[in-house]
């Protein structure tokens, strides 16, 4: 039976080399549900043992299920009628095979029904559904939503809401973007007031919303009449009611399964979720880091599937007497394709076990609340690890939507008129693949997001960590020094440059921040590929591939910003003009 | 008294994955190198029973015949939604062909006290004789609906079923109990639940306790065993994670009517038949030598 996460040797090579011990252990708090659920797991092994099983089970729906529907979702998409979205059938009968095997609920605690995964096995999950149909995992990758309402809402509000998610019987939306505010979310206008009740209502519109259709909407609204930036705003939890109205449903580019939606609320009641004034700046940040992962997963399952199209007919397809993956040009274009799917996986997987750790220890300090040392030593800790993560995020969520576009894109061209056509379905992963570096921020904002972490010193310092380890491993493989010298030079050159960018004025660092988190970026993967070298061969030779490319790409980056080259900034005027004609 | 839904179900060679070594010298399958399934239409018949239990309520107890390692395609109902699951196995039921297998467990669902509903696969993969459930209707002395595709109501002392007769369909009304034997085209067969499977994975037989604790340790004596097994046993019993283990003497009946003696088929001759192209005809392009061919084909009997 086809599985996509049994046939993916390199998702199975991370799942059986990463230390999920670790997460097992910060996942389930001292195994304290063993007693209390049938289905909780009793010991580490136990709990890695589920991982498997449970990502088993959501490979060989993806494969049998989801992906033979991909085509018709994509040609017949939802529809829109009276106000009201329908979900295609296939979209439709995805959900309920997900739900039925307790999909929904991934990462929720098992008191609310869920099944306490990890983040880490749901960013494999992500991907593993996104393989199969990318549109769909913007109903499965939503569940940010209702783990959103478990971080910050009160008691009352996840008693009564979260359970409906576990079983699939409600999915949610979050809505964020309105015309006037896209990446700038502290622009949000939609209004929140309180009634003569006292009961909060919401008036106004939103754009752009994913699953907008869905029955519970998590809204950014502005809260603080007075206060225009973003503290004046706060999140309210909605319930789908005569009071929201679907007024549009886009129509797109890709991912046509997954219905964005336009909404207008109608003084809609709402509950407030957690504080006033901390809308935008913790709970959306949150949430939008979560999705930014789930964006860098879905991103890795549609490059996988265009991957694997390109694979197989480069290997069946013959001109000029061979096959054409014999052909170097043809040759090089998948060896790239095959090594920056994976190191895009190294990436984002990471990023997950760090945001797992990282959750457990904030947890662990909430629990420890009687225990004031042991409490503020795990939120020192977690301190430290939020801001590792808060670096690795971006930087996931932008590599792996960039790699994403130019995996489909060299798909497309190994299939070359083929892969034009819509006889094959790379034309359509090209298509879903646009999407991944605009939503849950573009690539250009990732960048903003990452280079302060660059800058400032949170990436040496993991990088003098990652490098410590990999020096006591030295003395059993001969071949990590040269390599580790190999990532210091590019740890000189990243110096160099980030030193220079600094030293100009004028938005010079803005200007080369993107080649800046390029190369710090590629000095990450480096380290993470040598880690992986250790358990496996073919891995080393990826390692050496992607070391010896990046470095040359690294010193040409460096030269680039050393050269004070910034004419789109001096001579953008001249160069480009307004295109504005009076 | 809510209803009571027994279904059949077979362990089968996978007979799709045929590989080089499928089949032995003598012709027959060589199951060691096929991996063991649940058969194909056994799972159309669970996720009939299923969500017949979602629509109407009830119980689902899966029964299967087969060696101890058939255990497993009992872990993989309940994951799906089985409420009870036996294993009837019994060096003694060795070799039964259709006769003997459909007596065994006529006399198994016996044994269960009252059914409304015993379900299974129309037919297994791995031997296509479609008798098994047929037969063990007769034993039981109760009516039988093959092919069926749906049940589109179930009262107390009632069922209408939509059954498929090749060309098209019936619906069919008779009264309860009955078996029913599923096509492939009833449903779409549900995947493990998550939850279920985590509980699940943990039931056991007695036999795969005991041989897990020998495993373990080979030197323990057989008293030692025993004591120990008993102790995790119970405790699998308090989670309900005990799959039972039957056998002959569990299920009663007449020794001759089991197994190989309780079986009167046998195999004469296995004929291996190759279909090859020996030649090839080129139609001429003219009209009428396409409704020629037609002719000719259904005259040998290749379509009509």
């Amino acid at each position: 039976m086809a599985n996509f996460f049994k046939d993916n040797p390199d998702i199975v090579f991370n799942f059986e080399t990463m230390d999920l011990a670790e997460i097992a252990r910060w996942q389930e708090d001292n195994f304290a549900d063993k007693g209390k659920f049938d289905y909780a797991p009793q010991d580490e092994k136990d709990a890695i043992d589920n991982y498997r099983r449970v990502l088993e089970i959501v490979g060989e729906i993806a494969a049998e299920y989801i992906a033979p529907r991909g085509e018709a979702v994509d040609i017949e998409g939802n529809t829109l009628k009276d106000c009201r979205v329908t979900y295609n059938k296939a979209v439709k009968e995805n959900l309920a095979q997900l739900s039925r095997s307790d999909l929904m609920g991934f990462t929720l605690p098992r008191r609310f029904e869920g099944l306490n995964m990890p983040n880490l096995v749901y960013t494999m999950a992500v991907e593993i559904v996104s393989r199969a149909d990318a549109s769909l995992m913007n109903l499965f990758g939503l569940q940010g939503i209702a783990e959103t309402i478990n971080a910050f809402a009160s008691e009352e509000i996840k008693a009564k809401y979260l359970p409906p998610f576990s079983r699939g019987e409600v999915t949610g939306a979050m809505a964020l973007t309105e015309p006037d505010a896209g990446s700038d979310l502290q622009k949000v206008q939609l209004k929140a007031f309180q009634d003569d009740k006292g009961e909060w209502r919401l008036r106004g519109v939103k754009r752009f919303i994913t699953n907008g259709c869905g029955e519970i909407l998590l809204v950014l609204a502005r809260s603080e009449e007075n206060e225009q930036g973003g503290l004046g705003l706060s999140l309210f939890l909605c319930e789908r009611s005569k009071h929201v109205i679907v007024r549009h449903l886009e129509n797109k580019l890709g991912i046509h399964g997954s219905p964005t939606c336009e909404l207008q609320f109608n003084d809609a009641p709402c509950l407030l979720i957690g504080e006033r004034r901390r809308g935008l700046i913790t709970y959306v940040m949150a949430l939008m880091n979560g999705a930014r992962i789930g964006i860098a997963g879905q991103s890795l399952g549609i490059a996988q599937a265009a991957f694997e199209k390109a694979r197989e007919y480069a290997h069946s397809r013959e001109q000029f007497g061979v096959s054409i993956n014999r052909l170097p040009a043809v040759s090089e274009l998948l060896s790239e394709m095959c090594v920056s799917i994976e190191a895009a996986r190294a990436l984002t997987y990471e990023t997950s076990r760090v945001v797992d750790i990282l959750i457990g220890m904030m947890r662990k300090s909430e629990s420890a609340a009687g225990d004031k040392e042991a409490a503020l030593s795990f939120a020192k800790d977690a301190k430290q690890l939020s801001r590792l993560a808060s670096l690795l995020t971006p930087m996931s969520k932008y590599y792996s939507s960039e790699m994403c576009n130019q995996v489909a894109s060299s798909a497309l061209q190994v299939l070359g008129g083929s892969g034009y056509m819509k006889d094959y379905p790379v034309e359509r992963y090209f298509r879903d693949a646009r999407i991944t570096n605009i939503y849950e921020g573009t690539s250009q904002l990732q960048v903003v997001a990452a280079i302060k972490g660059v800058t400032s010193g949170v990436a040496e310092k993991r990088y003098l960590e990652l490098e410590a380890g990999l020096s006591k491993l030295s003395k059993d493989f001969d071949w990590m020094e040269p390599m580790l010298a190999c990532l210091k030079e590019t740890r000189r050159i990243l110096a160099e440059a980030v030193n220079f960018a600094k030293s100009k004025a004028g938005g010079y660092l803005d200007l080369y921040a993107r080649d800046i988190v390029d190369i710090a970026i590629d000095i990450f993967i480096g380290y993470f590929f040598l880690k992986q070298a250790t358990r496996s061969e073919r891995k080393l030779s990826i390692a050496k591939r992607f070391i010896s490319k990046m470095i040359v790409r690294s010193k040409m980056k460096r030269d680039l910003i050393l050269s004070g080259e910034e004419s789109s900034i001096q001579a953008f005027d001249e160069i480009v003009g307004t295109g504005v004609t009076s | 008294m809510p209803y009571h839904y027994v279904v059949l179900a077979k362990q089968v060679p996978d007979t799709k994955r045929v590989t080089g070594n499928a089949m032995k010298e003598d012709g027959t399958v060589n199951r060691a190198a096929l991996p063991a399934i649940y058969n194909p239409e056994d799972l159309n018949a669970l996720e009939l029973a299923i969500t017949l239990k979602e629509t109407y309520g009830g119980r689902i107890t899966v029964i299967t015949m087969g060696p101890p390692a058939a255990a497993e395609i009992l872990r993989e109902a309940y994951y799906r939604g089985a409420d009870r699951c036996i294993l009837l196995t019994d060096r003694r039921l060795a070799a039964s062909d259709t006769l003997a297998t459909s007596f065994a467990l006529s006399e198994a669902i016996r044994k269960l006290g009252h059914s409304d509903i015993v379900l299974c696969g129309r037919q297994a993969i791995d031997g296509d004789t479609a008798q098994v459930g047929p037969q063990t209707a007769e034993k039981l002395g109760i009516d039988q609906i093959s092919y069926v595709e749906a049940v589109t109501d179930l009262s107390k002392s009632s069922f209408t079923a939509r059954r498929n007769i090749g060309n098209g369909f019936e619906i069919v009304e008779g009264p309860l109990p009955v078996l029913l034997t599923v096509t492939a085209s009833a449903n779409e067969p549900r995947y493990a639940s998550a939850k279920r499977l985590m509980k699940y994975k943990k039931a056991r037989t007695q036999f795969e306790v005991v041989k897990a604790i020998k495993d373990r340790n080979p030197a323990a004596t057989d008293e030692s065993v025993k004591l120990e097994a008993k102790t995790i046993i119970d405790e699998l019993a308090c989670r309900g994670l005990v799959i039972e283990e039957w056998n002959v003497d569990t299920i009663g009946g007449k020794a001759e009517r089991f197994g190989l003696a309780g079986s009167p088929t046998q195999v004469v001759n296995i004929e291996s038949v190759v279909l090859v192209g020996r030649e090839y005809k080129q139609v001429k392009e003219h009209e009428g030598a396409l409704s020629e061919l037609v002719e000719e084909l259904k005259k040998e009997y290749i379509i009509g």
